[in-house]
């Protein structure tokens, strides 16, 4: 007789690992770097490789010769990682700076707090707000979405409908007057739009949160919760002027909410646990893009958002626990 | 909408191959193993030695207590001794082997095949019978029924809760007495409503039981006060404090017990043996056992009788497969793997499942990617990475606040970790030790 394995229940696993789902997570990112492409052309492949190679080369050196380690790149979170990261930069960006983007994103972001699981951070954002902060022109200059045969050294570049709208309002001119400068909502949804690589396309990015849910990959609430909470933000502001303040679509379907919300919000690792938590964290991230949008420097300040309510996940932990059975009985 | 708990819960593979097996009642062994403990309190005390000779249902060790249960010789023969054997705990632990020669049963036993619908004891008697056939919670707890059924003078008790829920995976042994035994267990419910003093009754079954269920609401006409209602097919959906909250909406509170909500929860092998005790004289000495499994060759359900070694039941499966890899006492969610095969059969032995190698082994083990998986699928409301976490790190202060004593054991977060967590591992090793020091807090 072969000899009997012996373990403590349960004896049967789901076939869910790490792997499938971080894999599921490029499968939903599919759809919007296709769009990328279709609207930027070679620099957002350049871009999407660039940052891909970079985060997995980084991973790996680190495990393998600082943390002396089993490196763990197959496990597809640097590639997620990677792809994220490529989608929050223009499709002109030298790759020089991409490259320092990544070191950044995985070195600091992830490895220097002990790897998968263990980052307080988004590590995506934090090479996009390290780029941002040290490199504002580039990290600002966005090409137009010209279409496939869009150069990615020259690429012609303007603004995006955000900043459009933030210069027009600072300068005093109305935002129907703003809103004709700038391409309609059925093309922003559509991606028409010029701005960061994978942030264009709501439509895309839409269809990967689809397939995220029907993968029981993430839950809607944060990123419910992120478009209630600035629909309605904005929706009062538009309400009360809408001659100096956007719509509430408008603001949905511009910048990186889309992305924000649904991709880099949702990170496992820096969102919180419990249902509860989910709410309070998409909340808090609504609300601060908005108060950034509109009331601080910059134009859009999803990233910030984001990376702010991840500082407060191992409070919302602590404090925001679900209900337990039992706890408070009302029986009846 | 069909009733189940409101949170948590998983769904495996259900693998019920064994669901249209007939209960087939397996040859007498040649020897039996009969452990003193097999019930949740106090081990009994052995009334026999060897070279005595005992009958079928001749008692052969005898309670200790009050949560303590008789036990009684399954088969006719000559003790061979009592010693120390290997039992599903992967413990040496004492047992009463007996050499079988023939079948003679104690003569007090009715042995007539005919439904006898008339209760004619007493509440009291009818819990003292309970107590004296040694009957225990068949479910798979094993905890004394007398018990269950004495109830303090400051409690009330108004419901009746039978579970034929048997959200384990691949266990079909509940759902063939369900089919086979159905007016017995009927009449073994009636029988512990009115030791209860209850007018209501309601049988717990998962839904994806369509043939008992259908059976047991056209019987039911005939017995008021009993109801069938289906339920979600929705791991642990067969937990006590689930079944509870899915069938009367009521919580047992956090530590409590289903008393403090009125209710009293048995299991439909339980109400059939109570049947047989107390309508036939009959100790429980024998119970249906499932023998299961992917590569088994026939999946099959066994009328068994106690101290029976394992590995009968297998070789009247068609064998052990080739590419076993784990013999499980049990279901595949809650059971024990077994170290060997001479393991004899207790009262609280459900089933026994075969895996293959292939599903023998644990996923690999990464990182925690904080999915929050374990925490949705956690009926208890608990959040298992943390708990996982503080027992690992020996917070014994904050598990307990934690509500580690809550767990259920029910293995959804372990079953559903992507990163191959022994989260349920960690918990039980937490639960231990603060249980430890809440005991010593008492004394």
């Amino acid at each position: 007789m072969n000899k009997l394995f012996i373990s403590p229940s349960p004896h049967v696993y789901e076939d869910t690992t790490v792997k499938r789902l971080m894999f599921d997570v490029v499968i939903a990112l599919l759809p919007a770097l296709l769009f990328s492409v279709y609207f930027f052309g070679m620099g957002a492949i350049i871009v999407t490789l660039t940052a891909v190679v970079s985060c997995l080369a980084f991973e790996w050196l680190i495990q393998k010769y600082i943390l002396k380690e089993e490196p763990s790149i197959t496990d597809g979170s640097a590639l997620v990682t990677g792809i994220l990261l490529a989608f929050n930069i223009p499709t002109n960006l030298p790759i020089w700076i991409i490259i320092i983007g990544s070191l950044v994103a995985i070195g600091i972001g992830k490895m220097s707090f002990g790897g998968l699981g263990n980052n307080p951070f988004n590590p995506a954002l934090v090479g996009r707000v390290f780029m941002l902060i040290s490199f504002p022109v580039q990290m600002t200059s966005w090409p137009v979405p010209t279409g496939f045969n869009n150069s990615y050294t020259d690429a012609v570049t303007g603004a995006t409908p955000l900043a459009v709208m933030k210069e027009g309002i600072g300068a005093g001119e109305s935002v129907s007057a703003i809103m004709d400068k700038i391409p309609s909502h059925m093309e922003l949804f559509y991606g028409y739009m010029g701005g960061s690589m994978g942030e264009i396309a709501a439509a895309a990015l839409l269809l990967g949160l689809g397939w995220m849910l029907f993968r029981k990959v993430i839950k809607i609430h944060i990123p419910l919760s992120i478009f209630v909470t600035i629909a309605v933000f904005t929706g009062i502001l538009w309400l009360v002027n809408p001659e100096s303040n956007a719509d509430p679509l408008f603001h949905l379907l511009t910048g990186g909410v889309m992305l924000g919300a649904i991709f880099m919000a949702t990170d496992y690792v820096t969102s919180p646990m419990s249902v509860k938590g989910m709410w309070i964290f998409g909340i808090g991230i609504g609300i601060i893009t908005v108060a950034i949008r509109v009331f601080g420097a910059y134009p859009e300040g999803i990233s910030f958002a984001i990376l702010i309510m991840n500082a407060f996940v191992p409070l919302i932990n602590m404090y925001i626990k679900p209900k337990r059975f039992g706890e408070e009985v009302k029986n009846g | 909408m069909l009733k189940t708990f409101p949170k948590g819960g998983v769904h495996p593979a259900e693998g019920k191959y064994s669901a249209n097996s007939a209960i087939e009642v397996l040859p007498l062994p040649k020897q039996v193993s009969i452990p003193i403990a097999q019930h949740i309190g106090a081990p009994s005390k052995p009334l026999v030695a060897k070279g005595d000779k005992v009958k079928v249902g001749d008692k052969i060790a005898e309670s200790t207590g009050f949560v303590s249960a008789n036990i009684h010789s399954s088969v006719s023969g000559t003790v061979v001794k009592v010693d120390n054997i290997l039992d599903s705990t992967g413990y040496k632990r004492p047992c009463v082997i007996i050499g079988v020669e023939g079948d003679e049963w104690n003569e007090s036993i009715d042995r007539s095949t005919g439904l006898k619908k008339e209760i004619s004891l007493t509440d009291k008697e009818i819990i003292n019978k309970i107590n004296e056939s040694g009957i225990v919670g068949l479910g798979g707890a094993t905890f004394p029924s007398h018990v269950k059924l004495s109830i303090p003078d400051d409690k009330k008790i108004d419901v009746l809760i039978i579970n034929g829920v048997e959200c384990e995976p691949y266990l079909t042994s509940d759902h063939r007495l369900m089919i086979e035994k159905a007016e017995e267990m009927l009449v073994g419910i009636q029988i512990l409503m009115k030791a209860l003093g209850v007018n209501l009754a309601l049988i717990g079954i998962e839904n994806n039981k369509p043939d008992a269920i259908e059976h047991i609401k056209k019987l039911v006409k005939d017995y008021p006060g009993i109801e069938v209602h289906a339920l979600k097919v929705q791991y642990p959906q067969g937990g006590e404090k689930q079944l509870i909250k899915a069938l009367i909406n009521r919580e047992v509170p956090s530590g409590g017990l289903p008393l403090d909500v009125g209710a009293v929860v048995h299991n439909v092998g339980t109400a059939f043996a109570v049947y047989e005790a107390v309508q036939k004289n009959k100790p429980l000495f024998e119970r249906v056992v499932t023998l299961t499994g992917k590569s088994v060759k026939k999946p099959s359900n066994f009328m068994v009788r106690i101290g029976t070694p394992t590995s009968d039941l297998i070789e009247a499966a068609g064998g052990l497969p080739e590419d076993t890899g784990k013999v499980i006492n049990g279901g595949p969610m809650m059971g024990k793997a077994l170290n060997s095969l001479d393991v004899p059969i207790v009262k609280g032995a459900s089933g026994i499942l075969i895996m293959p190698v292939e599903l023998s082994q644990r996923k690999k083990e990464v990182n925690c990617i904080r999915c929050a998986k374990c925490v949705s699928v956690c009926a208890q409301g608990l959040e298992p990475y943390l708990l996982n976490r503080l027992a690992q790190l020996e917070k014994n202060d904050k598990l307990e606040t934690d509500g580690v004593m809550d767990c259920i054991e029910c293995g959804s977060c372990a079953y559903i970790c992507p990163a191959g967590l022994p989260l349920l591992d960690y918990i039980r090793l937490g639960k231990s030790r603060v249980s430890q020091i809440i005991r010593s807090r008492k004394q």
